[in-house]
């Protein structure tokens, strides 16, 4: 059962084959099998229960839709009512949600069956999961690497079969790096095209949660229910959703794909190279031209997004107080030792050092220097997407450097994590959606081929990784020890 | 040391809109509920909320920058103050910074029968921050989120005020303005209206400013007045003894008097200000502007004018009677229905009732006395039912409660004798009793004809039509 897609799932909920309870029930027994790849925080086994059984009601009375009795997982940073979320941090560890976000919202009215919460970088502050709290999450594909970040339980869990599908969230890659890294698909829409309300703010004018899945196809579902305006979000944009299922079948004949010459320099893995130009080669097979493009800006977008990101997240973070909610430190003596143990103690490394580079970013005199100078590449990164995009239909390229790299390797040099995120933060300043599909794998491990497509294009980058699944079979291989 | 000093004074001034939920949340901004019983999970800052501008709020600001004729910007930006406070729950206030919605207007003021223009530098859409409490928390501090996010417009103007005086005359005006417009209910106790002052002092004739301080959350247009005048002393003092002005905020404590120092310019804050990432720039097209200037009230000003021009009222009674919309109204309405000559409704409005009502410490909103009970009033006076004297027995009467006029003069029996039969009689009793006097009158002494008047009233319990009397008394003693 683990290893069928939505569709199949669903049709098999409908005939009968398997009921809901018993669908769940398998999924939470795997998710205690392999709790040692420290996917979720926390499980909600007898909500999900509960849910299940509701769900098979629903499929009786014959009034489901697709997602109804689906098993899927959160990541801990959509709010859930009643329900611990941590955002992977100390600061929120004791943090009962008394509201659902407008995510988790869509998900309980299509009927969907929610499992648990699952790992992830401290306030999506991280690429490779360590920074969470609860501890690393292992990549299933060999447990000694990191899954990616910061959806990493997420990837994970999708990879492992113990969720059938996951949300995520993407501020500078941190859908489609564990993505890759995990060999599962993860979609970041466009900007606004998802409500952030009631996603943790990390980093407010890139934050956007999306699907993560095993394929196109389930991730057209999923973005079916996850997309539209939310009154509750101002920055969520209200265009019309589109049946993204009835686009996954278009032909690719004459899709035009740029290459950006950027992508595939120096840095880039040979290996990662390689695998990217035989899935590229497939898409010229299956009807597409390729041209070589140029993004010279490209290469200021780690320095910008490093800017922005934290500016951001120094006043998104500054509610976590020990006042109302959250951790707070034993014993105050007065306001300010409230303030500085509660803080000090209630966030890691990562969190701490991204709120001390914006602050600093943002202090009088600095402003200008690094704050506005910031804005005005991102400004010039999106003219370069749009001047690119209005030559070719999707850009395509690597989403990481390298394959997975091994847990502990990266976290005590913060720049070089930075790094392996260069090919996917551009895409979050532009505000873009952006697509990793599985396209194979370099001495045993995934690889992610990157779509790029224009504003609000969801309905074709999923049209295009659905026609490479139905030529490749990546995206369907598991794990060892986990198919 | 006989330096001439010259004040400069500029108000920064917070207005709470009167919008009936919060700036961006959709929770009550009713005054003195339970605390924390109309903060929603916006309010609260809770983690992942984000907030969603109140278009009543933008509207209301756009009233006010046409009101003061100033520049409505097409454009602004909401821009996040970064600071630490209990009772401000997101650790920011979101305010607008470069960008503000009404940029530069104006307030004329009158001062000692001179016009003055005040320029105004800006007004911006802001939240406000809960309330920390104090008393009974056992050393602790209770914090009342019902206030946090409530919508402020934060008015600065320019620093163009010279004395204490003009700064509170600008307030007033300021205060009245904003009554006027419906977008603040002014009231000063619940802090819907409230103000800070920048003051300097400099040598008269010298162009440049001198150093400024400013004076936190005076609440009050009379602690306006003593803590910048106190204010002006002590930096006075400072100055003359040898010592220099630091920049500095200071509060005004009412019950000492006086002006403390709560943090210089080296401690202030920096607010980190920048767009904040969850809201929208603010755009405000022609339509929107059409749209409001089409219901915009007729301002003060114009007000005051008219009632010059059409009541032919002089400068002050215009002036007083259009201090407040319902006080105009009421003067209004009073006139129409009375049908009676204005200056005599603007004397009895202006004069007794307002008289009452400050005694009573009243607004004239809860007047005791309807305005169609007070036309009724005056109708009878122009109709001689009564004398102007009794009128004011009446109007005691209609103070006090539950009856007309006319049931007052009826069941009184005040109604005016204008029988001349009965005042006939009257007077020549008068003039049997007073031969004295009527000799002394007829010898020349014009005086005595005040004491016959008041003879024949008092008998006739000062019913009798006091023209009658005169002209019966002066026919008699000839």
């Amino acid at each position: 059962m683990h290893n069928k897609t939505i569709a199949e799932l669903a049709k098999g909920l409908r005939s009968g084959e398997f009921s809901s309870v018993e669908l769940t029930s398998a999924f939470l027994n795997r998710i205690k099998q392999h709790s040692s790849l420290n996917a979720y925080i926390t499980v909600t086994e007898d909500l999900a229960l509960q849910e299940a059984k509701a769900a098979d009601v629903r499929l009786a009375k014959g009034d489901a839709e697709l997602l109804t009795g689906i098993p899927v997982a959160q990541k801990d940073i959509f709010c859930t009512e009643g329900v611990r979320t941590t955002c992977g941090s100390l600061m929120l560890d004791n943090f009962i949600a008394p509201y659902n976000a407008t995510v988790v919202d869509k998900f309980n009215n299509a009927g969907a069956v929610m499992l648990g919460k699952l790992n992830m970088d401290e306030f999506a502050m991280g690429s490779s999961n360590e920074t969470s709290y609860y501890g690393a999450v292992k990549n299933p594909w060999d447990t000694n690497t990191v899954p990616g970040g910061s959806s990493g339980g997420s990837a994970a869990a999708v990879a492992a079969r113990l969720a059938v599908c996951a949300t995520g969230t993407d501020t500078g890659g941190s859908i489609r790096q564990p993505a890759a890294l995990c060999g599962i698909t993860g979609l970041k829409p466009t900007y606004g095209r998802v409500s952030r309300y009631g996603m943790i703010a990390y980093a407010s004018s890139l934050d956007q949660g999306g699907p993560m899945t095993r394929s196109a196809e389930d991730a057209a579902i999923m973005l079916q229910t996850m997309a539209g305006f939310d009154q509750k979000d101002s920055t969520s944009v209200d265009v019309p959703v589109p049946d993204y299922m009835s686009e996954l079948n278009n032909s690719l004949e004459g899709l035009k794909i740029g290459l950006p010459k950027e992508f595939f320099g120096e840095g880039l893995n040979s290996d990662v190279a390689a695998t990217l130009e035989a899935a590229i080669d497939e898409y010229r097979k299956l009807g597409a031209t390729v041209t070589e493009i140029s993004m010279p800006t490209l290469k200021l977008a780690i320095p910008a997004y490093y800017v922005i990101a934290p500016a951001e997240c120094s006043a998104n973070l500054s509610r976590f107080d020990g006042v109302r909610f959250g951790y707070r430190c034993e014993n105050p003596v007065d306001l300010t030792d409230l303030y500085t143990r509660s803080r000090g103690e209630g966030f890691g490394k990562e969190v701490k050092r991204r709120i001390l580079m914006g602050t600093y970013a943002l202090s009088a005199g600095y402003y200008d220097a690094y704050y506005i100078k910031a804005q005005k590449i991102r400004r010039l990164i999106s003219e370069d997407f749009k001047t690119a995009l209005s030559e070719v239909d999707v850009i395509m390229g690597p989403v990481t450097p390298s394959t997975a790299f091994g847990i502990g390797e990266k976290i005590g040099n913060p720049i070089e994590m930075y790094l392996s995120d260069i090919y996917t933060i551009a895409i979050n300043l532009a505000g873009l959606p952006a697509m990793s599909v599985p396209a194979g794998l370099a001495t045993g491990l995934p690889v992610g081929l990157q779509i790029i497509g224009n504003y609000f294009s969801e309905d074709k980058l999923l049209n295009i990784a659905h026609q490479y699944q139905q030529v490749t079979d990546w995206h369907q291989q598991a794990p060892k020890g986990f198919e | 040391m006989n330096t001439q000093w010259e004040t400069v004074i500029g108000l920064e001034i917070h207005a709470q809109l009167s919008t009936k939920s919060k700036i961006f949340s959709g929770a009550s901004t009713a005054y003195g509920a339970e605390p924390n019983t109309q903060a929603c999970a916006v309010d609260l800052g809770l983690p992942g909320v984000l907030p969603v501008l109140n278009e009543d709020a933008v509207r209301k600001a756009v009233i006010f920058g046409m009101a003061v004729e100033a520049h409505i910007a097409p454009y602004s930006v909401f821009a996040r103050k970064n600071y630490f406070y209990p009772d401000l729950p997101k650790g920011y206030q979101i305010s607008q910074m470069e960008l503000p919605i009404v940029g530069i207007g104006h307030l004329d003021i009158d001062v000692d029968g001179v016009t003055k223009r005040i320029g105004i530098t800006r007004a911006h859409l802001e939240e406000d921050a809960g309330k920390s409490l104090h008393a009974n928390f056992h050393g602790l501090t209770g914090i009342d989120l019902n206030r946090a996010g409530t919508p402020l417009l934060e008015i600065v103007s320019e620093p163009d005020m010279r004395s204490a005086k003009e700064a509170v005359a600008y307030m007033r005006k300021m205060h009245e303005l904003v009554r006027y417009l419906g977008i603040c209910d002014g009231n000063m106790q619940e802090g819907s209206f409230r103000c800070d002052a920048n003051v300097s002092v400099r040598p008269k004739g010298q162009q440049e400013f001198g150093t400024r301080t400013e004076l936190k959350n005076i609440n009050s247009f009379k602690f306006v007045e003593k803590a910048i005048n106190h204010e002006i002393e002590r930096q006075i003092d400072v100055i003359e003894s040898g010592g220099i002005i630091v920049q500095e905020t200071r509060l005004y404590d009412s019950d000492k008097d006086e002006t403390r120092s709560m943090r210089s310019k080296e401690e202030a804050n920096d607010y980190r200000y920048f767009p904040d990432p969850d809201l929208l720039p603010v755009l405000v097209d022609e339509d929107f502007k059409a749209q409001i200037k089409a219901q915009l009230p007729e301002l003060p000003q114009a007000k005051k004018q008219r009632f010059k021009d059409d009541y032919a009222l002089d400068d002050e009674s215009a002036t007083i009677l259009t201090s407040s919309r319902p006080l105009a109204d009421y003067f209004e309405i009073v006139v129409k229905e009375s049908g009676c000559e204005a200056k005599m409704c603007a004397n009895w409005v202006t004069g007794d009732l307002l008289a009452a009502l400050n005694k009573a410490d009243l607004d004239i909103s809860d007047s005791p006395v309807s305005h169609e009970r007070l036309a009724g009033l005056l109708k009878r006076i122009s109709d001689d039912t009564i004398s102007g004297k009794i009128a004011k027995q009446v109007f005691e009467e209609l103070w006090q409660g539950a009856a007309t006029a006319d049931e007052v003069i009826e069941a009184k029996g005040l109604k005016q004798i204008t029988d001349t039969g009965a005042i006939e009689a009257i007077i020549d009793k008068i003039i049997a009793d007073n031969q004295d006097q009527v000799e002394q009158y007829r010898s020349g002494k014009d005086k005595v004809f005040g004491f016959f008047v008041g003879q024949v009233m008092k008998e006739m319990q000062g019913k009798a039509n006091p023209g009658e009397v005169n002209k019966m008394l002066k026919a008699k003693l000839k």
